[in-house]
């Protein structure tokens, strides 16, 4: 036996070395990782702080688990940050010499997460307290949006879940079953009332379900309508089951983000969280997203903003990261680090109830509304032909329809284009290409003014003010060449949908020019935020326009960047593009389709500089929302007007600006060109 | 449409090279009263065409008797002044056309509104 010790011994020691400096390889590999992906390096000495790799939520490891690790020598811990989606935490104790012990301790332990092994490397760094929480810094909820908790009792969730017969199918044909239940991968799916249609993301409002609401929804809904979440009953429910899963896929089904069809549904939107809690993701169409918590029991009141722009969607996952804390079990995911940890999913089953619509939607958001888009949005044209049937339709079309209320929301002159008519000499002809309703003609009485426009419903209102005007379009002006002083574009140039287009309106401009006359340009700008100061186009809030009762006056202040004095709320602003059309979704991706033309939610950002801009016209009967028109626009970028107008020879840039959203430039004719 | 509006006008149909002035063939002309500013009238003056006015005015019947360039220090003259101001601003072409002295393209006037607008292959 003696004899038999030794070498064991010795090979028990060889082999410790050996994982000993297998270990010590791991972990310098793990802190390389860590400053090459991280930027955060560990620190030669101990320190306080020790960050653990692999002990992070992003691999499955929860608070608990770690804590239980960490503390196991009896150290105490101030703080411990574990950033959400990352492979490591970072542990500070309250001694150098407690955060050797769980050092030591920790580094190399193998910890059993949830079946299979994970190897914890221990390092020290710097504190790190203020680096990780530069995440979003305390996120709100999206507008419109709210969890209510314990909506239901354990009771109620019992009998509701009893409601839902899953096994009904099984007796029925195929054709049947496939029309009223489905089975999408880890996800069943049942609908009452109304079926709705994966395909076409609808329902056929003219054929209800044989099955109506089951009986048992109906208190809770009776709850909703006295709580004041709801002015009418739904007459459509969705149940959804999101099961956990067994075995090796323990990832938990999730729903592709969407927005609910405008179309299909009216405003608000309930949906009931039963059997377990899960982390739904809503996203705003600038990038924005907000993570929020919707606990067992719990009712989620979707309405306006956060029913008709936002997409919602539940990540698959096996585990969500959650507030540790339960002081806040419901509401949005702050992401702060030191008060993170892991919920493994259940099986969880939705219970969502709507209201089929019976009239077009006329929310306040074009850009994801069904409702509102233009049957088959047109393409960026290349060929002359097409750039002149885009703009036929989509702006000489548009402003005759319109031309009436346009009019009418089109009174106070812009004031550094009004000091440009005034500065001028009392003997200055004028030409006003594009004047519209002619609001500038008569802000000189001293010059002579004459407005031409494409449209011969804005001209004739020129007319009727008695201000001299002609019918033409802006590349083919009728009027004598040098003969003009003074020449002004207003909001016209940016129509033009191909840059010779654009360079050749320019030029046209140039040519009534005399040598020394000057022409004054204003074009809409990308950049709608410029200096940190919002246009006001992006102050005047779109959400008035829900309100019926002041439909007239959101009429004027929803369309383009004119009359908007209102400075109520400010919308939160983000750069990127997501986008948030419901076909957009799971059900159609994949099809190869030319690119379409955008449609901008007025009072946004614009994420493409080419794109459909809507423009709500007045209803004539307050109870149906008006027609909407989509009119074509190219938003110049910072320097595009001046590059523009580089090109126009005989003719030089005398001053450029911004201009509450607008790029506006002077230009000086110098010689016949 | 005003003959100082007539004045600043030519024709724009593509390939025409002296497309100015715009025959007026007029089916209905109308005298509006407006209230008479010899400072505006004198300014005016030297931007014109004054033989494209001459020859407007002659066509419609109220050339008066406009001598065929202005006379010389006509700021002071407020007869003439005023037989300017009536042709200038006074006298409306309210239905009508507009003929290309070139090409005899015709432009309609509609109450009061030249449309000058071309087909696509005429720009």
């Amino acid at each position: 036996m003696h004899s038999m010790e030794a070498p064991v011994q010795n090979v028990r020691s060889t082999r410790r070395s050996k994982e000993d400096k297998k270990r010590l390889k791991r972990q310098i590999k793990a802190s390389h990782t860590l400053l090459k992906h991280e930027g955060i390096a560990t620190a030669l000495q101990p320190t306080q702080c020790v960050v653990v790799c692999n002990g992070g939520l992003g691999n499955g490891v929860s608070r608990e688990l770690l804590l239980e690790v960490l503390t196991a020598g009896g150290a105490v811990i101030q703080s411990l940050l574990m950033p959400p989606n990352k492979p490591y935490s970072f542990a500070t104790f309250t001694s150098l010499q407690e955060s050797q012990r769980a050092h030591t301790l920790c580094n190399g332990h193998v910890l059993d997460c949830n079946g299979h092994d994970v190897t914890l490397y221990c390092s020290y760094v710097q504190p790190v307290d203020g680096g990780v929480r530069s995440g979003p810094e305390c996120v709100s909820l999206p507008p419109g949006l709210c969890v209510l908790e314990n909506f239901v009792s354990p009771e109620e969730e019992c009998r509701l879940l009893q409601a839902v017969d899953w096994t009904s199918h099984d007796d029925d044909d195929v054709t049947a079953r496939s029309e009223a239940q489905r089975e999408l991968k880890h996800r069943r799916v049942k609908h009452y009332g109304y079926e709705f249609r994966y395909d076409n993301n609808n329902v056929d409002k003219d054929k209800p379900l044989p099955e109506g609401l089951p009986l048992v929804c109906e208190s809770v809904l009776q709850r909703c309508m006295c709580d004041g979440h709801i002015s009418f009953l739904p007459d459509q429910l969705t149940v959804n089951q999101y099961k956990s899963g067994q075995g090796v896929c323990m990832v938990v089904a999730g729903i592709p983000p969407h927005v609910d069809t405008h179309s299909a549904f009216e405003d608000t939107i309930l949906s009931l969280s039963l059997g377990a809690q899960t982390v739904m993701d809503f996203r705003h169409p600038d990038g924005q997203s907000v993570a929020v918590v919707l606990p067992v029991r719990s009712l989620l009141v979707m309405k306006g903003e956060s029913r008709y722009l936002w997409t919602h969607g539940i990540t698959p996952r096996k585990f969500d990261v959650v507030p540790a804390s339960t002081a806040e079990r419901s509401g949005v995911v702050n992401f702060d680090p030191s008060d993170l940890t892991l919920n493994q999913r259940g099986t969880r089953t939705s219970f969502t109830f709507r209201k089929i619509r019976h009239t077009p939607c006329d929310c306040a958001y074009p850009s994801v509304c069904d409702s509102q888009r233009p049957p088959s949005p047109p393409c960026l044209p290349v060929a002359r032909s097409d750039a002149c049937h885009l703009e036929e339709q989509y702006v000489h079309r548009v402003y005759e329809e319109i031309s009436a209320h346009f009019s009418s929301t089109r009174h106070a002159p812009w004031p550094r284009v009004r000091d440009f008519l005034l500065s001028l000499p009392s003997d200055a002809i004028v030409a006003d290409i594009g004047c519209g309703n002619g609001k500038y003609l008569g802000i000189n009485p001293q010059v002579f003014s004459l407005g031409c426009d494409r449209s011969m419903n804005l001209v004739s209102i020129c007319a009727e003010r008695g201000f001299p005007s002609v019918v033409c379009d802006a590349l083919s002006v009728p009027l004598r060449s040098s003969a003009f002083d003074a020449v002004i574009s207003i909001a016209v140039i940016h129509h033009f949908s191909t840059q010779e287009r654009r360079l050749a309106a320019v030029t046209e401009l140039v040519r009534l020019l005399k040598v020394g006359g000057r022409a004054l340009i204003y074009v809409w700008a990308m950049e709608q935020e410029y200096k940190n100061q919002k246009s006001k186009y992006l102050k005047t809030d779109r959400t008035q326009n829900t309100d019926p009762e002041t439909s007239k006056l959101t009429a004027e202040h929803m369309n383009d960047q004119e009359q908007t004095e209102s400075e109520s709320s400010v919308r939160q602003v983000h750069a990127g593009k997501v986008s948030s059309n419901p076909a957009d979704t799971e059900e159609n991706c994949g099809k190869e389709a030319p690119p379409r033309l955008s449609v901008h939610t007025n009072r946004t950002a614009f994420v493409s500089q080419d794109l459909l801009v809507p423009w709500h016209l007045k209803a004539e009967l307050k109870t149906s929302p008006g027609p909407v028109f989509h009119r074509f626009y190219h938003v110049f970028q910072r320097g595009e007007l001046e590059d523009l107008c580089g090109c126009v020879r005989g003719a030089e840039l005398q001053h450029s600006y911004y201009d509450q959203g607008n790029w506006c430039i002077i230009l000086q004719k110098t010689h016949q060109p | 449409m005003k003959l100082l509006t007539h004045n600043m006008l030519t024709s724009h149909v593509k390939g025409v090279t002296n497309g100015y002035p715009l025959l007026i063939k007029a089916t209905e002309v109308k005298v509006n009263e407006v209230e008479f500013n010899p400072q505006f009238v004198s300014r005016m003056i030297p931007k014109l065409e004054w033989s494209a006015l001459i020859h407007a005015a002659e066509g419609l019947g109220y050339r008066q008797d406009l001598p065929s360039t202005p006379v010389s220090n006509y700021e002071n003259n407020d007869d003439f002044l005023h037989k300017v101001h009536r042709v200038l601003l006074e006298v409306e072409v309210i239905e009508g056309t507009l003929q290309c002295p070139e090409s005899g393209r015709e432009f309609p006037i509609t109450r009061g509104v030249p449309n000058m607008l071309l087909n696509e292959d005429e720009s």
